[in-house]
Formats: structure tokens, sequence, C-alpha cells
């Protein structure tokens, strides 16, 4: 049985298995911009803050995955399911891109532009909003561009704690020896991966301040 | 000119009995202890225009900076309108001090049009009113509003970026005007024209303005009063008639640098 004719055979797990994929991503992606950009401000903003806080999410990145699922698991909440798990541990991951192309993207808003912005009476909620974060989205993007190939890659192992996704095929490949199962997940992942980096991309460029 | 201060515009309920801007002994250091400016005494009348003429370096941005509380004096005080700069809201401050940045600092995410009416944006002024505004803006400043609505920063010239920064600046119609080095990116030609404009702008608006630059011409044409400043201190301050006939060194330096141009053009 070639790899095409198992495609074709199991089409609806692999789907269902992809959307699972997805969903995880998504979820733990909407959680880390949500945590990841107010924590970039503040970077930006409070620099006694910076070191804590880059700090943290510096460790979070160094700690091997399927020892931070396993962490979690006596978490209370959170380990009561399996997604819950997968979804805080992907979005830990994440974090630090997203905190760190923020920080840059405001602190990159040239000073004479903050400079007319404060003169001419703006506050410091209006510079924020109007001015220092609409300059600094394509950075923001392309931190959350990375996180989100990172994600996506690092969610097959979300399987191990029973998230479900694109991994229980390549878990399942591994311990039945089993190439074509483990491709079943891998090859789809490997797309998500590159379709999100693409469509980001594209945004990212989209978004892109002019510059003279 | 302190005798037609009767008109106030109806702006302030104070007196026009004490200059619209004051420099009281104001002084500003670094953290470090630097001293950029020591011991300033200045008053600018309401409808006035200051020019603060002096070298690269001298202090001059920094003196505007004082005025609507970007910076604050370490020593001393500055006054507007009667009240320290450090009395009350800084954003209520700067609301009502138009201020023309050295660098421009358009909002390169902004079109012209959005440049121009952010604050009144910012001030809820009805739509039709602030199209209105715009449209007079760039009329004034010499731009025309089909080509540059909507343009970006970066689709302009310098000096077409230097004019949107001043219409930016008047756009809420603020009572004082700061403007540091506001012509510097204008060809000798637009901006005599631009210069020449402005003053017919001064006489019509009565505002009370500061202009910093490094031109002794622009200085005698648009100052009612020039203040030299020099290595952080003021070291003259003349009408343009007695400027010329100053005799404190760094003033003399400059009128000497006039009069050598004026040789150059009259040979005889
Ligand atoms: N934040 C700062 N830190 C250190 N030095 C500063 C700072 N701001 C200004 N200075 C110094 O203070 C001095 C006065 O600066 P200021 O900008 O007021 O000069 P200026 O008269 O406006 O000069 P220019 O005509 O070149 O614009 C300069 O020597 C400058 O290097
Ligand atoms: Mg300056």
């Amino acid at each position: 049985m070639n790899l095409l004719e198992y495609f074709a055979r199991h089409h609806r797990e692999i789907l269902q298995a992809t959307l699972e994929h997805v969903w995880l991503v998504g979820i733990a992606m909407l959680l880390a911009v949500a945590v990841g950009v107010p924590l970039g401000v503040l970077v930006a903003r409070q620099p006694w803050l910076a070191r804590p806080i880059l700090g943290g999410a510096n460790i979070a990145e160094t700690i091997p995955s399927l020892a931070l699922f396993g962490f979690l698991l006596p978490v209370p909440w959170l380990g009561d399911r399996a997604e819950r798990i997968a979804i805080a541990a992907l979005a830990l991951y994440a974090l630090l891109p997203i905190i760190r192309n923020t920080a840059a993207g405001i602190t990159g808003v040239d000073r004479a532009i903050r400079d007319a912005a404060r003169g001419m009476g703006m506050t410091e909620w209006q510079i924020l909003f109007q001015v220092e974060l609409p300059l600094s989205f394509s950075t923001m993007l392309a931190g959350i561009r990375v996180a989100t190939v990172l994600t996506v890659g690092i969610a097959t192992i979300a399987a191990a704690v029973g998230a479900g996704g694109l991994g229980e095929f390549i878990f399942r490949g591994l311990a039945m020896v089993n190439n074509q199962l483990i491709l079943a997940g891998a090859i789809p992942a490997a797309l998500l991966a590159l379709i999100a980096d693409f469509l980001l991309g594209v945004c990212e460029r989209r978004l892109q301040p002019a510059r003279s | 000119m302190s005798s037609e201060t009767k008109r106030t515009a109806g702006r302030s309920s104070l007196p026009d009995a004490h200059p619209v801007i004051e420099f009281r002994h104001a002084s500003y250091q670094l953290p470090d202890g630097r001293a950029l400016l020591r011991d300033l005494n200045l008053a600018v009348e309401r409808g006035e225009t200051l020019v603060l003429l002096g070298r690269s370096g001298a202090g001059k941005s920094t003196a505007l900076k004082l005025i609507n509380r970007m910076l604050e004096p370490s020593d001393g005080a500055v006054l507007v309108e009667g009240r320290s700069t450090l009395e009350g809201d800084p954003i209520e401050l700067r609301r009502r001090i138009g201020y023309v940045i050295q660098e421009v600092g358009l909002f390169p995410h902004f079109t012209v049009e959005q440049n121009i009416s952010l604050l009144p944006r910012l001030e809820h002024w009805p739509d039709e009113r602030i199209r209105a505004r715009v449209a007079e803006l760039l009329q004034l400043v010499g731009l025309s509003e089909a080509e540059f609505l909507h343009r970006y920063p970066h689709q302009l010239s310098g000096g077409q970026r230097q004019r949107v920064g001043v219409a930016r600046a008047l756009a809420a119609d603020p009572p004082i005007l700061l403007m540091d080095e506001p012509f510097g990116a204008l060809d000798p030609l637009t901006r005599a024209e631009v210069q020449c404009e402005f003053q017919d702008l001064q006489r019509r608006l009565k505002k009370t303005i500061v202009i910093v630059t490094h031109h002794v011409a622009e200085a005698l044409l648009l100052g009612d009063h020039i203040g030299v400043i020099d290595a952080g201190a003021l070291v003259g301050l003349h009408t343009p008639k007695d400027f010329m006939s100053a005799t404190e060194p760094v003033t003399a330096a400059y009128t000497a640098n006039v009069r050598m141009f004026e040789k150059l053009e009259a040979p005889e």
C-alpha cells in the first residue's frame, strides 16, 4: 500500500486530526497574543520589567516540550483535561517571540515621531494605540509568525498527553514502526506550518509601515 | 508692541498684565548635572513673536521644550499664561501650544490629511469642520489639496513635509505656537515665500510665537524680539531694529556675518 492510497483511505481521520491541530495552535496563539502583546508593551515602557519578563519567557522556551507537558499535568484545572495542558504549554512557547517583537517594534518607533505625538498633547494611551502599536504591527506580526510555525511543530507532541492533533499519527507510527503512519501526521503538520508562514508573511508585508 | 495687547481673543480669563510666556531664572540640567540652560529670563507678550537665534547645540530646542513641558526646569520656573508649566495637566497645556519639532516627526502611517486632522479628531470636532480646516491649512502652507491630501509622508519632499508639520501644529488653532526651525529644509526661494506668507499669517492670527532659527535674515524678518542664546545662556535680547547695532560679541558676530553678505551684494 503506497502513501497516497493510505492518505486516501484515511482522509477522514487525517482531516479530523488536522482540524484538532489547527484548533490547538489557534487557541494557543490567541492566548499568547493576548498575554504577549501587553507584556511586550510593558517591556518597552518599563525597562526595569524587561529582565524579569523576558527572562521568564526565555526559561519557558528552554524547557523541553515533553517535560513542559509533564510539568503542567499536576496543575489544578489545567491538568484536568489534556487539551488545556497542550494549549497552555503551546502558548508559553509562543510567548517569547511575541513579547520580544512587540517590545522591539515599540522601541523602534522613531523618537521624533514620539516627541511630535507627545508635544501635540496626545496622552500616553493615545500614543500607544494610535502611533506606537500601528507602527509596530509588522514587527509584531513577524514575531507571531515565528511563534505560530514553532507552535505547529510542537503541537505534534501534545498527542503524548492525549490532546489529539496530528501527533497522534506520529506517536502511533513510532510505536508500530510504521512510516506511513508517521508521515500521515508529519506531512500535514509541515504543510500547516508552511501555510501559516505564508499567510502571516503576506499580512506582515501588507502592514509594513510606509517608510521613506 | 504691548500697547496693542488688548486683544485677548476671549481665550484666557487672565488679565493681559503678564506675558503669555515667561522664563524666570529657568535652568535645565541633565541628570548627570550638565547644564543645558542657565538662568534664562525672558518674556513673550501676547501676539508677539520671539525668535531664538544661536549656534547648533546652544540650547534653543531645549528652551522650547521647557515651554510645553516636554522638559521640566530643574531650577526657576517657566510660566505660560501666568501659570507655572508644572501646575496643571501637561496634556491640556500642550493642546493649547502648537509645536513644530525640528525633525518634523510626521506620522508615517497617516496621510497628510490624517496627520493634520489628528488633534481636531482627538478633540472631537465635527467631520465637516475638520475637512474645512484641513483644506484651509493646506492652502495656508501652500500645498495643493488635490495633490497632497492623500499622500503619505514618505511621498513628500523634505520641504513639503515641513509645511505639513506647520499645518499640523496650527490645526487646532492654538493661541501659542512653538516652531523649531520650521523652514530649515526649504530652498531659499520657497523659504522666502513661506516666510512672507508666515509673516502675513502672524499679522492676521496674532498668535504668540517662539521660533528657533539659525538664519539671521529670518530672525530679522519674523521676530518682534530676537533672543541670542549661546552655550545655554541668553546673551542678548533685541528688537530687529537695534539688533544690527548690538555690541555683545555673539550678536556682533551675527551682524558681521550679515554685513559681509550685504557687501557681496553691493560691492560699490
Ligand atoms: N537628552 C540629552 N542628553 C544629553 N545631551 C543632550 C540631550 N538633549 C540635548 N543635549 C545637548 O544639549 C545641548 C543643547 O541642545 P539643543 O537641542 O537645545 O540645541 P539647539 O540649540 O537646539 O541646537 P541645534 O541648532 O543644533 O538644533 C547640545 O549640546 C546637546 O548635545
Ligand atoms: Mg535644536
